[in-house]
């Protein structure tokens, strides 16, 4: 218990001290949503799809949610640059604590980005369909969190050094990302692709923040909450196996 | 009196380069054993392995009766461990640093405190430590390194060149502490340095290890009456030849750096 709370203080004070990075993270989901949220918004109207910028709002927060969850994971890779990951590899502690508490202080400073990004939509004119849902959208949010820290902190324990960083932003999480239906609606899709989309976890996250905040979801509540719930709990066996594995 | 180390046949090979070749020793019960060589030897890579963060590709290890790669859990409650490299977290204060191996190790809250304000005095570090690690200088460093590496009691301590760039006053300090925590509490020491006076005058045993194979083993007086000098320095060298081992450890450096990129986690 100790070992979980210790590993989430660490995460948790490391990001409160990056100015740099608080503010960076967040300037990727305005862009997104200034560029789409206006850009498309026209079209989107005129073919009948609705709203855009109801549609978009969740998929942004969900954006920047994946990111800063998956980064904070990765963040490992420098652990182990920076001779730190040799500390918690010989503390007398159960790995699994020490994934989870890593991960669950990961999945924190997520869940706060996804909470800003809320906030700013607000502030742009986004309204949530019913408000008393909001607290379950943002226990949502900490769980699509917690999914992607274990799967970063998972790749992290597999990797050992830099170079891989880029590597997995471009092939695992812009296609996480894109193929979710965070920007576009998924109905209609061709077939190929709709299968895709349902193979992706970020999906589900999606699925349910916008049933929670825009009443509009396609796989129902009940079975993203299945989906997130047992992927995160095999991305965290995953992450805290290839921790006990790694050697320096 | 009983080993609290036993180390049998012990292996690692990365490819085709064996870095330790097949050692077998024992260290007992509130020992202070000195693990002593060239660089390159071997040294960092056994103590990984006895420290439980390295594979060992054959051979058994044994501390304080359990076994490393049985019951790697077990063993990492038995050991304190200073590493060659930095371990520090840059982002957190020094006083973060301490707090996080004390929860942990498990030291409970009140002795906690207690020894990292005393701990942190002990290495001048008490009124530096609210400042962030990334701020201090390389001895600030190390001195913060040695006094987490002693803030839980371990049954055995691995020091791996401790006193590595520390002026002789803070060496001399930390080692008074050492032999006090030795005789008090019984901890058994076991550490590396390229002093060699430093491990004449504290430790009572001493192992030589060159190209990764043990070649001599006893007291600094053994030592020395085996090889017929007067001093350690002359029987090491005496032992390990002249030669400087720069040009090879620079070439398995470099072979290193490269199956790093390349073999991904696996090292
Ligand atoms: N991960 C690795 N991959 C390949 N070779 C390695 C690896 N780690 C160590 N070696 C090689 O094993 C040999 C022993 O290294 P080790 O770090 O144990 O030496 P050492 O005795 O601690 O030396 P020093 O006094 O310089 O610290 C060296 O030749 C080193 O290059
Ligand atoms: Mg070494």
């Amino acid at each position: 218990m100790k070992t979980i709370y210790i590993m989430w203080l660490r995460e948790v004070k490391r990001y409160l001290r990056s100015k740099s990075r608080i503010i960076g993270s967040l300037g990727q989901p305005i862009l997104f949503l200034l560029a789409l949220g206006y850009g498309l918004g026209p079209i989107f109207q005129k073919a009948g799809a609705g709203n855009y910028f109801d549609f978009l709002a969740p998929g942004i927060i969900g954006m920047s949610i994946i990111f800063t969850a998956i980064f904070s994971g990765i963040q490992m890779i420098w652990d182990r640059q920076f001779g730190f990951l040799k500390e918690t590899l010989v503390a007398p502690v159960n790995r699994l604590a020490i994934m989870f508490g890593r991960t669950l202080g990961g999945a924190t400073v997520a869940t706060i980005q996804g909470v800003v990004v809320l906030v700013i939509v607000i502030i742009a004119g986004f309204r949530p369909a019913n408000w008393g849902l909001v607290p379950v959208a943002i226990l949502f949010m900490l769980l699509v969190a917690l999914l992607f820290a274990a799967l970063g902190a998972f790749v992290a324990s597999n990797l050992d050094d830099m170079q891989g960083f880029q590597l997995i932003m471009n092939f695992l999480v812009m296609p996480l990302f894109f193929l979710s239906g965070a920007l576009f609606p998924v109905q209609g899709l061709p077939t190929v692709l709709a299968g895709i989309v349902r193979f992706d976890p970020l999906s589900y996250g999606i699925d349910s923040f916008r049933i929670l905040l825009v009443n509009n979801g396609i796989f129902g509540i009940g079975m993203d909450l299945v989906v997130l719930g047992s992927v995160t709990i095999v991305f965290l066996a995953l992450a805290s196996y290839s921790f006990s594995k790694i050697q320096v | 009196m009983e080993d609290i180390i036993q180390v049998k046949n012990l292996v690692k090979r990365f490819g085709d380069f064996t870095a330790v070749d097949d050692i077998s020793f024992n260290v007992k019960k509130g020992e202070i054993f000195a693990f002593l060589g060239p660089n390159g030897a071997g040294k960092s890579t056994t103590i990984k392995m006895l420290t439980t963060i390295l594979a060992p590709t054959g051979g058994e290890i044994t501390l304080n009766g359990n076994d490393a790669a049985t019951d790697p859990d077990a063993v990492r409650h038995s050991f304190g461990i200073v590493f060659q490299d930095p371990s520090l977290d840059d982002e957190l204060t020094a006083e973060e640093n301490m707090e996080f191996h004390g929860v942990l190790y498990g030291v409970p809250t009140k002795l906690r405190r207690e020894r990292i304000q005393q701990l942190m005095e002990f290495v001048e570090l008490w009124d530096r430590r609210k400042s962030l690690v990334k701020e201090f200088s390389g001895g600030m460093k190390r001195r913060l390194e040695i006094a987490r590496g002693l803030l839980h009691h371990p049954a055995v301590i691995f020091l791996d060149e401790p006193t590595l760039g520390l002026d002789p006053q803070t060496r001399n300090h930390m080692w008074s502490y050492l032999e006090e925590l030795n005789r008090t509490e019984g901890i058994t020491v076991f550490f590396t340095t390229h002093y060699m006076e430093e491990a004449e005058r504290i430790a009572q045993r001493i192992a030589i290890i060159d190209h990764g194979k043990i070649i001599a083993m006893g007291t600094a007086q053994e030592l020395k009456d085996k090889t017929g000098k007067e001093s350690l320095e002359d029987a090491f060298l005496e032992l390990t030849g002249r030669v400087i081992r720069e040009e090879e450890s620079s070439v398995t450096e470099r072979m290193r750096a490269h199956g790093r990129m390349w073999r991904g986690g696996r090292r």
